[in-house]
């Protein structure tokens, strides 16, 4: 049962499982899809809302729109991956079928590697849908925009999300009740620090320090350099390695916090309860 | 005879003795205020419900199992009879890898469960009470997912999984509509096909009829039999089923507050009490005569 196929076999068990539960929850699919575009398009106006308001002077709307669109959308492709990490064990406790998943010969990694294959090529796909939809509402221009450099500050920022995914995803593991609440507090103290609708700058000192752990912070400076300024790829480098840095901190990481956690819940009984 | 599964000198608590010392002080003077059953030494007591507790503050500590041994032979049917609460459920999960011992230790064909448990995971498998699956997903989709989780590929396993659903008594349609349109007893069923699709060598059945109608419950026991006599499956069975256990088991553990107060087969443990009135004595008689108590809760027994 350990070889390399087996192994591969249940890893693509998660992936198959998350795409027949889409399937099955298709009409929660498009809720959320219209609650997500609206919110971009929402955030976006305010671009627009600010010319008005400042007077067209002082105010250049167009870049205001494509930063704060830049914002919302990277934060809605890292929080998507993070919100699926969680669903490791959040979507196990929910249906009630943590256990059985738990007892199958399937080692974390595994486990996790095939979460995170889907986490990453759903929130692409999710991002992408509300990314033309959006860019249909605004007339953007995107002609100095660094769209590889985009694209690359975005993979890379994701595997810092898995990481801060899978050590979230302890949580609904040890508080059966409310983990899944304290997940939401971690990723709303990282949309706060990093600087998604605005310049860390802003920030008071002590926020300014978080933001410099944040992944979130070099994702976000990285592909706003890339698409505003249109910042060559090799440029891009010292919003890069931060990124890489964290993930390859944060997912080895993530897996023994985990393990720790797995193996607290196998001591104290706390698989049984469903939340 | 090879040993299927060994349990040796197992004990397992939940809830802690103590904890931090502000707490056991914020604690103690509440426990002080309000609760006449706390025997304030941290030493098991026993609650109304029967389960061994300690009262620490507000946190009792309880003995799920407490110094259980035993062996359970290979091609055995195993039965372990016992009371809600009385650690039938816990020892399976002990043995399923999903908890871990206090003390002691239990292997699972020579593989121990907490250094091996990546081994005992591959040729075990379980059926608890509660037929927990993706209640929107069908039946197929939930078993292609337990049977990927174990390795295997899939058109084959498609074929084989509606054999085994058809021969559950499982329509060709309800295998495509969602879970959560089936009936408990439906539900159950699907358990045990999820359970048998791995072909494992120790089957966990932790009251696997509970919930289903007669006929149903027949029919699995039938094919409980069938794999054991067939496959030469191993197979562990916890009941609250006189009946159940007495005609499916090799041996039978009875077990409270605990621990194992008999086993032997289920002849043997009939000779341990005296008939009365001239009639046979039953296995209920046996828990009676051996536990003070009935298998069946008070309230289970107003429900039925």
């Amino acid at each position: 049962m350990n070889t390399t196929a087996s192994q591969i076999r249940a890893g693509y068990a998660f992936v198959e499982r998350n795409i027949n539960l889409i399937r099955r929850y298709w009409t929660w699919e498009i809720v959320w899809l219209v609650y997500s575009t609206a919110d971009s398009l929402a955030v976006s106006f305010i671009g627009l809302g600010m010319e008005r308001i400042g007077g067209a002077q002082n105010v250049d709307g167009k870049f205001l729109v494509l930063y704060l669109l830049i914002g919302t959308l990277v934060w809605r492709f890292l929080s998507t991956i993070f919100y699926w990490m969680i669903n490791l064990i959040n979507i196990e406790r929910w249906e009630g079928t943590i256990e059985y998943t738990l007892m199958a010969p399937v080692r974390r990694i595994t486990h996790m590697a095939g979460q995170t294959f889907f986490s990453v090529t759903y929130s692409l796909l999710f991002t992408g849908v509300i990314l033309v939809i959006t860019a249909l509402m605004f007339d953007l221009n995107l002609q100095q925009a660094n769209l590889v450099g985009g694209t690359l500050m975005l993979s890379a920022g994701s595997f810092s999300f898995v990481g801060i995914g899978i050590m979230a995803s302890i949580m609904p593991l040890l508080f059966p009740e409310r983990g899944e609440q304290m997940a939401h507090v971690l990723i709303a103290l990282v949309l706060l620090v990093s600087g998604v609708y605005y310049p860390v700058d802003v920030l008071p000192p002590l926020l300014q320090k978080l933001a410099v752990i944040s992944p979130a912070t070099y994702v976000l400076e990285g592909t706003r350099k890339a698409l505003l300024d249109g910042m060559p790829t090799g440029q891009l480098w010292p919003y890069v390695w931060p990124t890489l840095l964290m993930g390859l901190v944060l997912i080895p990481a993530g897996l023994w916090i985990f393990n720790q956690a797995e193996r607290y819940a196998k001591r104290t009984g706390r698989l049984h309860r469903n939340g | 005879m090879t040993a299927a599964v060994v349990v040796h000198d197992i004990y397992k608590k939940f809830g802690k003795p103590g904890g931090p010392w502000w707490k056991q002080m914020l604690k103690g003077r509440v426990a002080n205020g309000k609760n006449a059953h706390s025997n304030g030494n941290g030493n098991p007591g026993q609650n109304g419900s029967g389960e061994h507790a300690a009262q620490n503050g507000n946190k009792p500590m309880v003995v799920a199992i407490d110094h259980v041994s035993f062996i359970v032979d290979e091609g055995e049917i195993f039965g372990v009879l016992g009371p809600n609460g009385g650690g039938k459920s816990t020892l399976i999960r002990l043995i399923s890898t999903l908890l871990l011992p206090d003390q002691g230790n239990i292997t699972v064909f020579g593989h121990d469960v907490e250094r091996q448990s990546m081994k005992v995971r591959e040729i075990i498998n379980r059926v608890s009470v509660e037929a927990s699956f993706f209640k929107k997903l069908s039946p197929m989709e939930n078993l292609m997912y337990g049977a990927r989780l174990y390795g295997l590929s899939g058109p084959e396993t498609h074929k084989k999984l509606v054999e085994i659903l058809n021969r559950l008594g499982l329509e060709k349609r309800s295998i495509y509509n969602p879970m959560e349109e089936m009936s408990r007893g439906m539900q159950q069923k699907v358990a045990i096909a999820r359970a048998l699709i791995s072909r494992p060598r120790l089957l966990l059945l932790d009251e696997p009829t509970t919930g289903l109608d007669p006929r149903s419950k027949r029919e699995v026991q039938t094919l409980v039999r069938e794999l054991n006599q067939e496959q030469g499956t191993t197979i562990l069975l916890t009941t609250h089923d006189m009946g159940e256990a007495e005609a499916l088991c090799h041996r039978i553990a009875i077990m409270d507050k605990g621990k194992v107060v008999a086993l032997d087969t289920p002849e043997n443990l009939c000779r341990l009490v005296p008939s009365k009135n001239g009639t046979p004595t039953t296995l209920e008689d046996v828990f009676l005569e051996l536990t003070g108590r009935s298998l069946a809760s008070e309230d289970e027994k107003v429900e039925a």
